[in-house]
């Protein structure tokens, strides 16, 4: 009984023993994982990048774990000023990845400490790129030409040429960076600018100048409405005076020509022969008497006249 | 018996209850085996399995199994789920009036345009994760990078447009143009997704600045309006003149008419007479004179009638009844 008892005791210690060696020298490495194993803080062998099941001498070797995966890196925005001094906050971020576990945790320990480093150098790098440029060639990317958009009054290609661009100025930052990086172990994938802006004081004074742009559209926009309204009443007037005197000359043309043809028909008639005339004469001044005398007049005639030759005379010749 | 029953019942007892323990763990064991050897994926995922950490397999939606006690594990991905991201604004609360935060996101929308000007930007991107190894393994955090990159993508596609373009004409071109940039950029940081697109919602001047937009729609329609009423007058006066001159014309023509054939009738009825007085001259010019004189005497209130020999003009013979008063 107590023989047995002791045996089953002794049994469970062992295996109590046993499982706490195998934890000890087994260890899990995952996918998003890479290990180094150091003896008594020296590091041995190569790093542990294979995922799954590993093992170790228990207790007296350590395992230090680190991310394999690309991680971020979004630096602070940047107050920088630009080589045509304007005043603008620069955020950038950065893929990075942990290439040489080694050197890593030789250099930096842990990425609390890359990022110290990432900071300083990325920063710098990022400093020195842009006091070097004037601001179009960071904010932008090629030298298209922009659509001119007539409807609201656009100047023509209001870019200004840019011989660097953004792009590019992220690619020297990279490069540069990447240098200094590769000393700690670090790859650099990617740095690009995030946002790019104006400071506070500066972007008051953007908005201002937006505003008085603006103002100066929409103050063409009201001129050349009155203008091209005047116009139109100008051509009004003109059309009025052209379609008037255009009826006036025509109107009058026909009746010009149409008393013509009566003159011509009339002088067809009166005028064939001396006859004709005197007979003409004759008979419109008949007519005249009758039209032009009436009761208030005073009509004086004298004995001598044909009419009343006969009063004073039955021979009268 | 006394002494010996308790021992010998604590005995049965005792190796009764070790194996009863010995059991009971047994059959625990072998539920928790069955409960932790089948897992279920749901249709929109797909279950990445790692055994000791190390990827093994991809496993689709339904019934699947697995080796207990933390051999294998499951990831679940939703592989075929749309995922948003919203810039420049939050949503709170979709439905039919989907609130939205009220929060200020300038920081994300507001930036600069390639003619140094600044407009505000919203957008969303719709992604889904196309595959579920890189995603959970080649990069930390993707959706926050995708957030990063869509950003930076964002404004180096917006600073290469002028603001004109970005708040007008341009929006259509910029989405897709990011659409195109940023499923080059996750493929180059393998994070696994596929974009499927970019959306601007809001595209805005600044706060500050757009009054004076609005100003200049409000001129733009102040011209359109100057204009029409303008040509509203023009078209109230020019029909009505050229009406007017027609009428002009068109009297004329009726004028050279009459003009003509009363000119017509006087020759006509002249010639007619005229061949009657050739015919008999003096007496016909006689006729005609002493007709004409009857008709005009008739018509004259006063006449005098003056002889040579009396002389001057006061000897007068007063014709009228009430002559001479």
């Amino acid at each position: 009984m107590f023989q047995s008892k002791g045996k089953t005791i002794l049994f469970f210690v062992i295996l109590f023993f046993l499982f706490i060696t195998l934890m000890g020298s087994t260890f899990e490495v995952s996918e998003t994982e890479q290990v180094i194993i150091t003896q008594f803080g020296k590091p041995v062998g190569n790093p542990i990048t294979e995922p799954g099941l590993h093992f170790k001498v228990p207790f007296i070797q350590d395992t230090h774990f680190f991310d394999k995966r690309y991680m971020e890196w979004d630096g602070d925005p940047n107050q920088i000023t630009t080589k045509d001094k304007r005043y603008i906050k620069v955020d950038t971020y950065a893929r990075w990845r942990i290439s040489d576990p080694l050197l890593f945790f030789q250099r930096v320990r842990d990425e609390r400490g890359a990022h110290t480093r990432l900071d300083d150098i990325l920063d710098g790098e990022t400093r020195n790129a842009i006091a070097n440029q004037n601001l179009s060639e960071i904010v932008r990317s090629t030298n298209r030409t922009p659509q001119i958009n007539e409807d609201l009054n656009e100047q023509e290609n209001s870019f200004l040429k840019i011989e660097i661009g953004r792009d590019k100025i992220a690619k020297t930052i990279l490069a540069a960076a990447a240098l200094k990086t590769k000393d700690l172990g670090i790859e650099l994938l990617d740095i690009r600018f995030k946002r790019i802006n104006y400071i506070e004081e500066v972007q008051q004074k953007i908005f201002e100048r937006m505003i008085s742009e603006r103002e100066r559209i929409a103050d063409k926009f009201r001129s050349e409405g009155q203008g091209e309204a005047l116009k139109i009443l100008g051509d009004k007037e003109r059309e009025l005076k052209k379609i008037d005197s255009e009826a006036y000359k025509l109107a009058q043309t026909i009746i010009g020509e149409a008393d013509a043809e009566a003159t011509k028909i009339f002088a067809s008639a009166y005028n064939q022969s001396q006859d004709a005339r005197d007979f003409y004469r004759f008979l419109k001044t008949m007519e005249t008497y009758l039209t032009t005398l009436n009761e208030k007049d005073l009509l004086i005639l004298s004995t001598k006249g044909d009419f009343f030759k006969y009063l004073d005379n039955k021979n009268a010749k | 018996m006394d002494q010996a029953s308790p021992i010998n019942f604590k005995n049965f007892r005792s190796g009764n209850i070790f194996k009863k323990i010995i059991g009971i763990i047994i059959a625990i064991m072998a539920l928790i085996l069955i409960f932790s050897s089948w897992f279920t994926i749901s249709p929109e995922e797909v279950g990445v399995v790692l055994r000791f950490g190390k990827y093994q397999r991809t496993v689709e939606s339904g019934l699947n199994f697995k080796i207990p006690f933390g051999v294998e594990d499951v990831l679940k991905v939703p592989v075929e789920r749309q995922l948003k991201m919203e810039f420049g604004f939050r949503t709170l609360n979709p439905g039919i009036n989907t609130e939205y935060d009220t929060g200020d996101y300038t920081y994300e929308s507001l930036m600069l345009t390639g003619d140094l000007n600044a407009a505000n930007v919203e957008w969303i991107v719709q992604y889904r994760i196309k595959d579920p190894y890189q995603f959970l393994f080649k990069v930390r955090n993707a959706t926050s990078s995708l957030r990063d990159v869509t950003e930076s993508l964002m404004q180096e596609v917006i600073g290469d447009r002028t603001v004109n373009e970005v708040l007008t004409v341009g929006r259509q071109e910029i989405a897709t143009l990011v659409t195109v940039k940023l499923q080059e950029i996750t493929n180059q940081y393998e994070m696994g997704i596929q974009v499927d697109q970019v959306v601007l919602q809001d595209v805005n001047p600044p706060d500050k600045v757009k009054p004076s937009f609005n100003r200049v729609n409000e001129a733009q329609q102040e011209k359109e309006k100057l204009i029409n009423q303008a040509w509203s007058e023009y078209n109230k006066i020019i029909p009505k003149a050229k009406g007017d001159a027609e009428r002009t014309i068109e009297e004329a023509k009726g004028y050279a008419l009459e003009r003509i054939n009363k000119a017509k009738g006087d020759a006509n009825r002249f010639n007619a007479l005229f061949k009657e007085y050739m015919k008999a001259k003096e007496v016909t010019m006689q006729r005609m004179y002493l007709e004409t004189m009857g008709a005009v005497l008739q018509k004259v209130g006063k006449k005098m009638i003056v002889d040579d020999k009396t002389g001057g003009i006061l000897p007068y013979l007063n014709l009228n009844q009430d002559g001479g008063k």
